[in-house]
């Protein structure tokens, strides 16, 4: 498996370290109700298909990464840095 | 005050086996110029007095003994010359944070494929280009000064470990040469 860094390139995956689903990009506000934080820190959706995490590019350029790939074809279709995201992004 | 010397990770240590040269090299002061949001156009200013320029990601300059190689996003460091404080940046003294070898010689590069992950020939990976990969296990960060050239920068507290990695790794390849298949 080899992911394309945004800044880096082409790289092999012993260079990044998983994180987990993208949703730990929305952490709900102060104050949000119990629910948001139930769904925010365990609830998980599992699909066959298209899904996105998020991936720290640990022995390069030290970036988080948003991986979008396919979990039936195994194809990546994009990797985007965190820091440039301008959609869905925490103010 | 006391005057302080400076010592070298590995005290300037070197060594040739099969055509290949390894050697601790005093590149002389590191600087870390990390860009605040904003701040480019003061520190491509600042940088201009080194005569220099910000480089693109995977690339080095150098100019007139000053080298700066990038590192990361918005992040270079300057080498070899003392960085001026900037405008639009935080400059960071690393010169103790880091060992830097030198791999040298025409099979340099078959030493290195064995412990980076990346295509190192010169083609894929010609001379001015900086990256930050892994030396093995290591971040390390990777430039090539030569055809035949290259340097390998990582943490000084992994500088005995780099070392050996690249003595095992260059002697394992010298002794691959002397085989007759």
């Amino acid at each position: 498996m080899r992911l394309t860094c945004p800044l880096c390139g082409d790289r092999d995956r012993r260079e990044f370290y998983y994180y987990g689903a993208e949703d730990y990009l929305r952490r709900p506000a102060e104050g949000a109700p119990l629910a948001d934080w139930d769904n925010y820190l365990h609830l998980r959706d599992n699909p066959a298909g298209v899904t996105k995490d998020l991936w720290y590019h640990e022995a390069g350029c030290s970036q988080w990464l948003v991986v979008t790939r396919n979990t039936v074809t195994h194809e990546i279709t994009g990797v985007e840095l965190v820091a440039e995201r301008t959609v869905g992004q925490a103010k | 005050m006391p005057e302080l010397i400076a010592k070298s990770a590995l005290d300037g240590r070197s060594l040739t086996l099969g055509g290949v040269t390894l050697a601790e090299v005093a590149i002389g002061p590191i600087t870390s110029v990390a860009v605040l949001p904003g701040g480019a156009k003061a520190v491509a200013k600042g940088l201009k007095a080194l005569g220099l320029t910000f480089p693109a990601p995977n690339t080095f300059t150098e100019r007139k003994g000053a080298r700066i190689v990038w590192t990361g996003r918005d992040q270079a460091f300057v080498l070899g010359v003392d960085c001026p404080t900037m405008e639009g940046a935080a400059i960071t003294d690393q010169s103790d944070g880091w060992a830097v070898l030198a791999v040298s010689g025409v099979a340099a590069v078959d030493v290195l494929v064995r412990l980076v992950p990346l295509d190192l020939r010169l083609g894929a990976f010609p001379v001015g280009t900086a990256v930050r990969s892994g030396l093995n296990h290591m971040n390390a960060v990777i430039l090539r000064t030569g055809d035949y050239a290259f340097e390998v920068m990582v943490f000084r507290s992994m500088a005995r470990t780099a070392w050996h990695e690249l003595e095992t790794t260059i002697s394992m390849v010298a002794a691959r040469a002397g085989v007759k298949i």
